[in-house]
């Protein structure tokens, strides 16, 4: 399959400190990628370099006509902000010239019942509240989503439905996912492939051939606890 | 004193527009920032004071070269905006107090400028739909940027550009406001309805509609006390919209 993102040589920096540096990696269309690595590898900024959020040196060439669904990291917001989320995605959908159909069938995609999408923002719990920037993510009809920690702020029973929400929407829409996540087990059962991260590449490939505990270790600085759920792969 | 119809059409306006823009200046939390900018406009009064020319042009020179140089400053550097708006307000306020002269010093302040003029109507009224249209057209992008600025990168909004008009059409209603409520007073004018607002609704076009609401009752009732009871106007306004949020916390919506 084609390569849907090509990164060369990727650096950031801030004033003389370099956060990332000589990141070259490829996405093939259709896959999913992880980014792992300890806070302050550089993933979230990864990311925004990825989006054009923010400035870098080297190459980011998106295959031409891609579209980009952006699933932020958990946002502090004030509780008593008084959009509804319905709101939030209406606005997106008016930006993109999309009518209110899109916005009821991004909700329906998501599990977001019609009801809890007219409540202000700041009353949906932490896995609506995802499950709601999910929604903002897909309208417009992305080709490509990525997933800032997918589910930081998500109970654990409600993490799992998310990533189980994450693979249904990857098969249904035939999407390319970047996910950055902290989860290794869940790293073993949805990612392709999975770039290990910390201010430069450590390591880059299939997670059952690169993630060995020594690079593991290396990558975090100390021995890492996984499970490999093998029965979960074919 | 008799007050205008014009007049009395054109403060409903300039309500209108500064409940609207004050619900987007809560949310972004430049609370500062209005009240700050009031102060941003006195040099420019002052010196218009001092040179027989219109005090509502000087001050909008001021405050347009102010609101250029904070959102400038914002981009080059990573200071943040209500730190920069700090330097430049308390800057502002020194120099307008040494060059307006006394007399004219507490009216630039608490407002008092009454004369107007069918131009001056003309222009204002203009400015005011201006800035009505600006938050109704853009209002899908203000809110995205406000939740998230990455999201709104992602939704294809250019968030530099959105928010120097923003703080351009910030800068003029704090102007307009200057017609009646003084420079120190606007900044009441565009956050206590849009506080109001924000306490008693749960979704955005509640917000909006009742910050409108609040802003316009309290100007006009505002204005006709003040002119039966021959009172400055401004304090009257906020008074008045004051009350209004204080009123508005015992009908909290339940959750």
């Amino acid at each position: 399959m084609a390569d849907i993102l090509e990164v060369k040589n990727l650096s950031i920096s801030f004033g003389k400190i370099k956060i990332l540096s000589g990141l070259s990696f490829s996405v093939k269309e259709g896959s999913s990628l992880a980014v792992i690595g300890p806070n302050g590898a550089g993933k979230t900024l990864l990311f925004k370099a990825l989006i054009k959020a923010e400035a870098y040196s080297g190459e980011v060439k998106w295959k031409p006509g891609v579209k980009i669904g952006y699933i932020p990291q958990k946002l502090d917001l004030e509780r008593d902000l008084p959009v509804t989320a319905f709101e939030l995605l209406s606005a997106k959908a008016k930006i993109a010239g999309l009518g209110l159909r899109k916005v009821e069938e991004a909700i329906e995609l998501v599990d977001l019942s019609l009801a809890d999408s007219k409540q202000p923002i700041g009353n949906l719990s932490g896995g609506q509240f995802q499950r709601t920037l999910i929604a903002f993510a897909l309208i417009g009809d992305p080709n490509v989503l990525l997933f800032d920690e997918p589910t930081a702020g998500v109970d654990a029973p409600g993490q799992n439905k998310i990533y189980e929400l994450i693979n249904r929407l990857k098969k249904e829409k035939n999407l390319t996912v970047l996910l950055i996540s902290h989860d290794l087990s869940l790293v073993y059962e949805y990612a392709d492939e999975v770039l290990c991260l910390n201010r430069e590449k450590m390591c880059f490939g299939e997670p059952r051939k690169v993630l060995e505990p020594h690079a593991l270790e290396e990558l975090y600085g100390s021995p890492q606890k996984y499970h490999i759920h093998d029965d979960h792969r074919s | 004193m008799t007050i205008d119809l014009n007049y009395l059409i054109l403060s409903a306006i300039i309500a209108a527009a500064a409940g609207l823009i004050g619900c987007f200046a809560l949310m972004k939390k430049m609370t500062l920032a209005s009240d700050a900018f009031g102060h941003i406009a006195l040099p420019g009064l002052g010196l218009a004071i001092l040179f027989k020319i219109n005090p509502i042009l000087g001050g909008a020179a001021a405050l347009l070269i102010g609101a250029f140089l904070i959102w400038l400053i914002e981009n080059k550097t990573k200071i943040s905006s209500e730190a920069i708006i700090g330097v430049i307000f308390s800057a502002s306020l020194a120099i307008g107090s040494l060059i307006t002269p006394e007399e004219h010093l507490i009216e630039a302040l608490f407002g008092g400028f009454q004369e107007i003029n069918t131009l001056e109507l003309a222009i204002a009224a203009g400015i005011s739909l201006a800035i009505i249209a600006f938050i109704l057209r853009n209002k899908e992008k203000l809110v995205i940027s406000l939740i998230s600025q990455d999201l709104a990168v992602t939704s294809g909004i250019d968030i530099k550009k959105l928010n120097l008009y923003f703080i351009l059409f910030f800068g003029l209603t704090v102007i307009l406001g200057l017609r009646y409520s003084g420079a120190l007073l606007m900044g009441s004018l565009i956050i206590v309805p849009a506080a109001a607002a924000k306490y008693i609704s749960r979704s955005l076009k509640t917000m909006l509609s009742s910050a409108v609401a609040i802003s316009v009752l309290s100007t006009l009732s505002g204005l006709l006390i003040a002119s039966r009871f021959d009172l400055t106007v401004g304090p009257i306004i906020v008074i008045i919209a004051s009350i209004i949020f204080f009123i508005g916390l015992l009908f909290k919506p339940e959750d």
